[in-house]
């Protein structure tokens, strides 16, 4: 194998590796500008994850699997919204527990069931793939992958241009203001975490349905705190949010294949690398004032 | 300079707090209620998924409590747990939210472990060292997120969090470095990634007289450390300072406290009973006295639930952790029956929420009532003052918190 080959094959595997961690981090991107720190992000994935397989098991159909698995993180962000916004439980409390119990219940889930496995189709446009280098990486991926196309920009426009991203940004910034202007926070917030469990489903039950084919006990191993780490590294900014998406799959990637070339580098520090980062990241850019103010405070109307 | 949870809520929420809380009577009963509720939704799940419930709680029961081996084994859990919740309830009185246990955990049985290893010294002192270098090891390590908070403003939450993975990978490191934690591994080739044992001289005894029914050292120790702890917080001058700058950061702020110190050092203190739970795990028959990758056993996890579930109260911790130990013992049991063992993580998770949801709905709802009736506007308490549930402490406001703010005022 030549180094150019080498290199295609670290940049596709990477960007496999990247899909899901973005369109998990576009929700969390939104979350997290409307005020709320929301753990519960790896529970959004596994449980897609796991009920994208059901369903494609079930029905036969991938597709089907890949949208069941999305309603499973929204209805996983319907207990997280009600338990946190509108009973006002400690968000990371609900997010751990909902964590916790996802976990639980997929390993038990699985361990009793049998699924045959199942993929999206895979999209190869002829000519463009075999570009040297980059082909492989942007022009063969299983067809949801262009998806990210789609959602990247739309996230972009609802919460910069849209009026419901400005009165969202404006309850992540100061909730007291907001309440005062009229725009209700915890319905806000509601809302940006349904957004949030849409997205997260999709990248968990591209990590099923797309990627590997099958379901494995707790298959995320910790993605979805790397989603976190991803929206703080990309300083509550959604390119680079989706640049340290991609920092961190290719991390990924590369500890995968670098034994196989010879290379030898520390596995763990690989695997470390981004949440070192982000804490990195978050020590140097922690002055710049970029968090949203009322990250993690929870609102309640008369308090102020 | 406030605590990553506080806002600047300030004398707002402290009248508040003075309002009428949650009356406990409606708190215990809803409690049954949704007890009852996560329990049969458990049973439920096992019965859907074509098991036996009823032969799954005797499988529960014969492997916890049944017999006094049983006992033991899930009294070896109940020690680790309850040091991660006393810690827990620390952090989370002052505000500082610490959610790294588990990697917190990792860490105290690293350095517990190399010290344990490196040193040559005779039994019960070896056993000492281990614990302190355990304890001022977490400690420090949950230390460097209230130095990142302190210097430059950085979620504690979220410092907390990702160091739990940083901590993962620096035991993965060190077992897998030979130069590290396997001196006199034999020249055989394969070699698991785990540690050499701790010499007998490191290893907690047990007090066994009774009929095969043996109580570890560590759950004396922690017992001691959680009656002790609770003394602390509800009667000494520091203890009500923790209070002041959970409850209002603002007011303890200009009551004199120095937030920083205060809150990083109930930061260090949570991470420091995290490492004592590693060394426990390290020093107590539930690990293998080795140092190894999946050794925390989720124990920083679920004693962070138990904190919850006791409402940050470390008496009450007490109780609930053996709660969880019992889970853990008759979870492990379970599984020989052919109920996958995860279906207790199911259970423990119902269960909490069940535990810690009434109170708060009750008190949202008589908030809803109140507001409707005094303000006479349909949508939920309208502008009123309302009683808010500091975020962390879902408890009922005791008497004792009330009589606080008095001083206060």
């Amino acid at each position: 194998m030549s180094a150019a080959d080498n290199i295609a094959t670290i940049l596709s595997s990477g960007a496999r590796l990247t899909i899901p961690l973005a369109f998990a981090a576009c929700g969390e991107y939104v979350a997290q500008r409307a005020g709320t720190l929301n753990i519960s992000v790896e529970a959004m994935m596994l449980g897609a994850a796991f009920g994208s397989i059901a369903v494609a098991s079930a029905t036969g159909s991938a597709t089907i699997g890949l949208a069941a698995g999305a309603l499973i993180g929204v209805l996983i962000a319907v207990v997280h919204a009600n338990l946190s916004h509108r009973a006002q439980i400690n968000t990371f409390v609900v997010g751990l527990v909902l964590n916790a119990l996802v976990l639980g219940l997929t390993s038990y889930l699985i361990t009793i069931s049998t699924f045959t496995g199942h993929q999206v189709g895979r999209v190869d446009i002829p000519v463009l793939r075999d570009i040297p280098i980059i082909g492989p990486m942007l022009f063969v991926q299983r067809w949801p992958a262009y998806l990210l196309l789609i959602a990247i920009p739309l996230t972009w426009w609802l919460v910069e241009r849209s009026r419901w991203g400005l009165e969202l940004r404006a309850v992540g910034e100061n909730p007291q203001a907001a309440d005062v202007s009229g725009i209700k926070v915890n319905h806000r917030r509601r809302q940006a975490l349904l957004f949030c469990g849409l997205l997260a489903g999709l990248g968990g039950a591209y990590l099923a349905v797309g990627e590997v084919g099958s379901f494995n006990q707790n298959m995320t191993a910790g993605r979805g705190y790397l989603v976190i780490a991803a929206v703080i590294f990309g300083a509550w900014r959604l390119g680079r949010t989706m640049i340290g998406c991609a920092v961190f799959g290719l991390a990924d990637a590369m500890r995968l294949a670098l034994p196989s070339l010879g290379i030898t580098v520390n596995s763990q520090l690989l695997i470390a690398a981004p949440y070192l980062l982000a804490l990195l990241a978050m020590l140097i850019f922690a002055t710049a004032h970029r968090e949203p103010r009322a990250l993690a405070q929870p609102f309640q109307r008369g308090t102020t | 300079m406030t605590p990553p949870n506080g806002g600047d809520a300030a004398g707002r929420r402290l009248l508040a707090r003075l309002n009428p809380g949650v009356g406990g009577w409606q708190v215990a009963a809803a409690t049954v209620v949704t007890v009852a509720a996560a329990l049969g939704l458990s049973a439920l799940l096992i019965a859907v998924t074509g098991g036996s419930p009823s032969a799954s709680v005797q499988a529960l029961y014969r492997g916890s409590m049944a017999s006094p081996a049983a006992w033991s084994n899930s009294l070896l859990y109940v020690a680790p747990l309850l040091l991660v919740a006393v810690g827990a309830c620390v952090s989370a009185r002052s505000g500082f939210f610490n959610i790294g246990q588990e990697g917190q955990v990792l860490i105290g049985a690293l350095a517990g472990a190399w010290v344990g290893l490196r040193l040559a010294l005779p039994g019960p002192l070896l056993l000492i060292v281990v614990l302190l270098a355990a304890l001022l090891a977490s400690g420090g390590w949950a230390g460097l997120s209230a130095l990142m908070y302190r210097f430059r403003g950085v979620n504690v939450v979220v410092s907390t969090l990702l160091m739990t993975f940083l901590a993962q990978q620096l035991v993965s490191f060190a077992v897998n470095t030979p130069w590290l934690l396997q001196e006199s591994r034999l020249g055989t080739g394969v070699v698991s990634p785990q540690s050499n044992p701790l010499p007998e001289g490191g290893r907690l005894g047990s007090f066994g007289d009774y009929p095969n029914l043996q109580i570890n050292g560590g759950l004396i120790l922690a017992i001691l450390l959680a009656v002790a702890l609770s003394l602390a917080m509800t009667r000494t001058r520091w203890g009500f300072r923790l209070k002041m700058l959970g409850l209002n950061p603002v007011t303890a702020k200009h009551a004199g406290v120095r937030v920083g110190a205060l809150g990083g050092m109930a930061l260090a203190i949570s991470g420091a009973f995290a490492g004592l739970a590693g060394a426990m795990l390290l020093t107590s028959p539930v690990g293998s006295h080795r140092l190894q990758p999946g050794m925390s056993l989720n124990i920083g996890w679920d004693g962070l639930l138990v904190a919850l579930v006791a409402r940050n109260n470390p008496l009450l911790a007490i109780p609930v952790a053996v709660l969880f130990g019992v889970l853990r013992a008759g979870g492990s049991f379970l599984a020989a029956t052919g109920v996958p063992s995860f279906l207790v993580d199911v259970v423990k998770a119902l269960l909490v929420l069940a535990f810690v949801a009434p109170p708060v709905v009750i008190g949202m709802r008589r908030r809803r009532r109140a507001g409707t009736q005094t303000a006479g506007t349909p949508p939920p308490a309208a502008g009123m003052p309302t009683p808010i549930t500091p975020a962390t402490d879902p408890a009922v406001p005791g008497s004792d918190e009330n009589a606080m703010e008095g001083k206060l005022a």
